[in-house]
């Protein structure tokens, strides 16, 4: 299965209920795939006539108390994030999906990770936070919709579920449940027109008085603050007696995995791990694991992000140095290693 | 096991199709298998490539970075992937179009001059799944059986009738490896 239908397949298993998105290269296969298969359970895609109406359509059906999501690349994520903003104001579920491009700029088609700080430091106006999900195989892209769709809920908070163009059209094997349940929770808060909850139910993300809008960022400080204690996740590969810890998400997971194994296999004691949240970021996991390692090599494709996360989270327990691509490129098994032995070589094995 | 395949062409050419192809009949059997395409903005004439890997082992890099097999579709391809491919791996050249002229002597190089097998069983557009064909007979990485099964799931239905002449055109591509590998033994 293509990596851009595995995630119309999960979303549909998730309960998705609308679709609205407009396509751009590389995550057209996924407005594609849901065109047909929405309609064939009943449900509803719609292609808006730009990215800007279909993230407001998603603040309109999320209100309503649908399961909704949209999806884009790059420059269409950059457009959304006014709406995003309103719908983290107005603490409306909903799941975005960024298929991750070469930029800056209308940039190119080709696979990248330079939206990190986009997606995990805000992106549009005012003080929030999306949940960021960063998955590294096509089976994940399929399996984490529903649990994005689940954060969203229990949160009523947006999640965006990070890939790039290799995972969007990369193909692997996926193994679907023949049997899956969709639960979806009450929401006594949506505005469903008086059918299911007495009284006036509102959606909004205007206050005029500056006390009225600081009570709702105490709210929304008190949930950042739920989310980044519970929903930290990363996956560990072969820390044990890692001298050298690879931290890397996504694509550039899947190149370090190949890295680790390889310089293992040269006597090189590396180990890596993989942050699955990128908001909240886990930094508890990396910040115990710097008490036993030597240092830290953040592998990205772009020139420098997410490794600021990891300092923070390292808290100079140990050295941490960056080693990306950017612009469309991707990194090579033999760059990674080679970076790995100069700073083996530097001093990190004695 | 494991083979890394690199298939390099033009837009049209039916790099991407030979590699989903394979990639399909890696899963029939069981083994571990990723597809990873490159192409360019244009529907015809752009580069198209794209990576295959199979495996009886978890892939840990679906990207074909240095490939075991490449298979070249157009010169451009050749130049640029040559130094890629691992010592003592294959290069499998379209010399219909390709002049077959390889600087390294650290691995095997097989031409084939697919197009004009492909026009002597009638279909010019088959030219990809004689090289198939003859990828399989040296390499083994999956059965030409099953690679003849999975026509029916990768080609769309309206499709079906090109299957017969798809299935002659591996055993076409495996029979001129096998007539090549008796022309050394005698």
């Amino acid at each position: 299965m293509k990596g851009n239908e595995a995630i119309g397949e999960g979303a549909v298993r998730a309960g998705c209920r609308y679709f609205f998105g407009y396509p751009i290269t590389p995550q057209s296969e996924l407005t594609h795939y849901l065109a047909k298969r929405l309609p064939e359970v009943g449900r509803l895609y719609m292609q808006a006539e730009s990215e800007v109406a279909s993230i407001n359509m998603v603040y309109g059906a999320s209100g309503a108390g649908a399961r909704v999501m949209t999806s884009s690349s790059g420059p269409g994520i950059s457009l959304m994030q006014e709406g995003l903003s309103y719908l983290a104001g107005a603490q409306l579920p909903c799941v975005v999906v960024n298929m991750m491009r070469g930029g800056p700029g209308l940039g190119n088609i080709a696979p990248s990770q330079a939206d990190y700080f986009q997606a995990t430091k805000g992106g549009g106006h005012g003080d929030y936070h999306l949940i960021v999900l960063a998955p590294n195989s096509v089976q994940e892209l399929v399996d984490i919709m529903k649990k994005a769709f689940d954060l969203a809920d229990r949160y009523r908070n947006p999640v965006m579920v990070m890939a790039d163009g290799i995972m969007a059209q990369m193909m692997e094997p996926v193994e679907l449940d023949d049997q899956y349940q969709i639960e979806i929770q009450p929401k006594p808060w949506a505005a469903t027109g008086k059918v299911d909850h007495e009284g006036k139910n509102l959606i909004n993300s205007c206050y005029v008085i500056p006390e009225e809008m600081e009570s709702l960022n105490f709210i929304l400080r008190d949930k950042y603050s739920e989310i980044n204690k519970n929903e930290q996740v990363c996956e560990e590969y072969q820390l044990d007696g890692a001298d050298i810890v690879l931290v890397a998400f996504g694509t550039a997971s899947r190149i370090c995995r190949a890295v680790v194994e390889k310089a293992r296999a040269q006597g090189i004691p590396v180990g890596m791990i993989r942050p699955i949240s990128l908001w909240p970021f886990p930094a508890d996991f990396i910040g115990t694991a710097a008490n036993r390692v030597k240092c830290f090599l953040s592998v990205e494709m772009n020139m420098g992000q997410m490794v600021e996360d990891v300092r923070l989270s390292v808290c100079g327990k140990a050295p941490v140095y960056h080693y990306g691509r950017f612009g469309g490129m991707v990194p090579t098994v033999r760059d990674v290693l080679e970076e790995v032995k100069k700073i083996y070589s530097g001093g990190a094995g004695q | 096991m494991l083979e890394e395949i690199y298939i390099a062409g033009f837009g049209g050419q039916g790099a991407l199709s030979t590699g989903q192809l394979l990639a399909h009949a890696g899963l029939m059997e069981g083994k571990y298998v990723s597809y990873v395409p490159i192409y360019g903005v244009e529907k015809r004439g752009g580069v198209a490539n794209c990576g295959v890997t199979i495996s009886n082992q978890q892939i840990s890099s679906p990207l074909v970075t240095e490939p075991t097999v490449l298979v070249v579709m157009n010169s451009l391809s050749l130049e640029r992937f040559e130094k890629a491919v691992v010592p003592g791996g294959l290069i499998i050249i379209n010399s219909s179009l390709v002049e077959p002229r390889v600087q390294r002597t650290d691995i095997r190089v097989l031409p084939i001059c697919a197009n004009e097998e492909a026009e002597s069983l009638g279909d010019p557009m088959v030219a990809n799944n004689v090289i198939l064909g003859a990828l399989l007979e040296i390499t083994r990485v999956v059965a030409i059986e099953t690679v003849s099964e999975a026509l029916k799931d990768v080609l769309p239905v309206r499709r079906h009738d090109m299957i017969p002449v798809n299935v002659k055109a591996l055993e076409k591509g495996a029979e001129l490896v096998r007539e090549y590998n008796n022309l050394f033994k005698e």
